[in-house]
């Protein structure tokens, strides 16, 4: 994975609620199995009309998001089915954060094995973000989101943190592990070793 | 302060003494599951980490793999074809025994064979590479999904991180009431406390109403609790539990009970003569009605199948409304297993299908998730036994389904509109 860097961009609004995996990747994608490439699959049925075109009206075909790598959007994203493809398809479509006021717990999990950042924000935030149309500036290492005119600090349990950072993913990180974690197996008397 | 059933497995599972809600821990898995979505895209990160020079020749433990075929067969397509073949040369490079192949003998839903066929005991730990792994937790053991990553690191190592959920506690009192199913309790639950009412937190069941409640009915709330955002369901064993186990010869394990000093994070009681026939309305399993204030809705389609509404008990109930009559319209029957479809068969519940116009289908997830066997046109409305409504779910983005219990469904395959089964004269 990708060490993740600082990340500057105007913030995509997604205006909507419970947005679940099967909008974020429909079925018919499911079958493929490579990890790129998912990017022109992301919300297939809200992004093109019936005819494949892109629909003027979704947001992700406003030239004034072209290029946002962040997703701004509302609460319990990605609930639904435990598909990873998800997390592949915001990815690949350029997607390094998402902010929201609550994310469902396996696509939030599946997010950091992936490289990108799922921010939970207070509604309140939430809310002032959706009012603004600015750039803003997402920086892990401080725990921050910049806007032009106040910083606002995000929450992040410490061990997801350094491997977002470090661009480990869980398995590179417990095979660095792996000599402490066979030591306290050896010494803990429900070893399974 | 005690510990609930939940905090006592997997205190076990992590070599602690105690576990609190929101500890981190590191536990030892018992078993897990990857079917023909989740196994390819688990296949794909061993790639990955062979590329990185990460050593995955082998399994932590084959023994304790099992896996499904049930998303896209019998094939649905060359890609469908393509990723069964991934499978079985995956289970045939691994050694894993418990590979359930269409075309076979015993296949099906992976959520339906885990209890079918035992595969899953009381106070284990297990893991799925599906949301609806909840589903198993009825039998008293701890059960969640996990995405593609998670498991290929499980099937490396056979650990998992979790963090401890706090536990909501359903209480249900008294027996539910004839023409009142487990579905309907839990569609009123999920509208109660919303699609994000239980996000990251357990949803345990209890109280004389499940006491009363055979596995079968008991295996639909758990299963639906991934519709609230649960991390995991669960109830406690008991003789029910022991006897269903039994009768597929299991009987080895170690039952896991809360102590009675437990908390809860919050308790909700429920009193089952108050309950009714309810629906979820488009788009959201939350959006929920009794089943007699949607009696205009006109139907297109009936579809009684999926790990939540295709099980044995369902059938039966089906096929009590479906008795003697003639269906309507369009109406599918998918048993969510082989053994389910055999005893359907054995029980003479097959015929009455047949004779009231069903058509019965291979076991499959078929149209629950809009891959096959019966999935929606522009506009069509259905209503299903199944567990998702969301817009596009099954078929065409544009079309719309309604989840209701077994005796609802069926009910309304008689009318061709959304009937409470009273209601049926």
């Amino acid at each position: 994975m990708e060490p993740f860097k600082p990340v500057k961009s105007i913030p995509t609004p997604l205006d909507k609620v419970n947005v679940d995996t099967d909008q974020i990747v429909p079925k018919q994608f499911l079958k493929l199995v490579q990890k790129t490439g998912f990017g022109k699959h992301l919300f297939f049925d809200w992004r093109y009309d019936k005819n494949e075109k892109p629909r003027s009206d979704f947001i992700l075909n406003n030239p004034q998001y072209r290029g946002s790598k962040i997703l701004l959007t509302r609460e319990n994203f990605g609930c639904g089915s435990s598909r990873e493809h998800a997390a592949w398809a915001l990815l690949d479509y350029g997607f390094r954060v998402i902010i929201s006021s609550s994310f469902a717990d396996i696509f939030y999990n599946n997010c950091f094995k992936n490289g990108i950042l799922p921010i939970k924000l207070e509604r309140k935030d939430v809310d002032e973000f959706f009012q603004t149309d600015s750039e803003i500036e997402v920086n892990l290492e401080e725990q921050t989101i910049k806007t032009k005119s106040h910083t606002i600090h995000f929450d992040i349990e410490n061990h997801r943190k350094k491997s977002l950072l470090n661009g480990y993913d869980d398995i590179s990180l417990a095979l660095q592990h792996e000599k402490k974690i066979l030591e306290h197996e050896r010494n803990s008397k429900y070893s399974s070793l | 302060m005690g510990m609930n059933v939940t905090e006592k497995i997997l205190s076990r599972a992590s070599g602690k003494a105690t576990v609190s809600p929101e500890d981190v821990i590191f536990v030892n898995v018992d078993k897990a599951m990857i079917h023909d979505v989740s196994g390819p895209g688990v296949i794909k990160v061993f790639e990955k980490l062979e590329q990185k020079g990460i050593n995955t020749d082998k399994l932590w433990d084959p023994s304790k793999v099992w896996v499904a075929e049930d998303h896209f067969v019998p094939s649905a397509d060359m890609i469908s074809a393509q990723n069964i073949v991934l499978l079985s040369n995956f289970t045939k490079k691994y050694g894993i025994e418990k590979h359930f192949k269409y075309g076979m003998g015993q296949y099906g839903i992976c959520h339906t064979l885990s209890h079918e066929e035992a595969l899953v005991l009381p106070g284990e730990v297990y893991v799925g590479g599906d949301s609806h792994t909840n589903t198993t937790g009825a039998l008293g053991a701890f059960a969640a999904g996990l995405g593609h990553t998670d498991i290929a690191y499980v099937l490396l190592n056979g650990k998992i991180w979790f963090k401890v959920p706090e536990t909501l506690y359903f209480k249900l009192n008294g027996k539910l009431p004839e023409h009142v199913m487990a579905k309907d309790f839990i569609l009123k639950i999920i509208g109660d406390i919303g699609v994000d009412g239980a996000s990251y937190k357990t949803m345990q069941f209890g109280g004389s109403g499940i006491s009363e409640m055979v596995m079968e009915e008991r295996l639909t709330l758990t299963n639906m609790t991934t519709e609230a955002g649960a991390k995991s369901g669960i109830i406690e064993p008991d003789q029910e539990t022991r006897d269903y186990l039994a009768s597929r010869g299991a009987t080895n394990y170690n039952e896991v009970k809360g102590d009675s000093d437990a908390a809860y994070s919050k308790i909700y009681e429920y009193e089952a003569e108050q309950l009714e026939p309810t629906v979820a309305k488009p788009y959201s399993p939350q959006n929920i009605s009794p089943a007699r204030d949607l009696s205009n809705v006109e139907l297109d389609k009936a579809y009684i199948g999926s790990c939540t509404g295709a099980k044995l008990e369902d059938l039966r109930a089906v096929a009590k409304i479906l008795k003697g009559q003639k269906v309507k319209i369009r109406t599918e029957i998918l048993p969510a297993a082989i053994s389910i479809y055999k005893k359907a068969m054995k029980e003479g519940l097959a015929e009455i299908f047949l004779d009231a116009g069903v058509t019965i289908g291979p076991p499959t997830c078929g149209a629950c998730c809009g891959a096959h066997m019966g999935v929606l046109a522009k506009d069509e409305v259905c209503i299903s036994t199944t567990n998702r409504n969301f817009p596009g779910r099954m078929g065409h983005v544009e079309s719309k389904t309604y989840l209701a219990s077994p005796l609802v469904v069926a009910a309304s395959a008689i009318r061709g509109k959304i009937t409470d089964p009273r209601d049926l004269k």
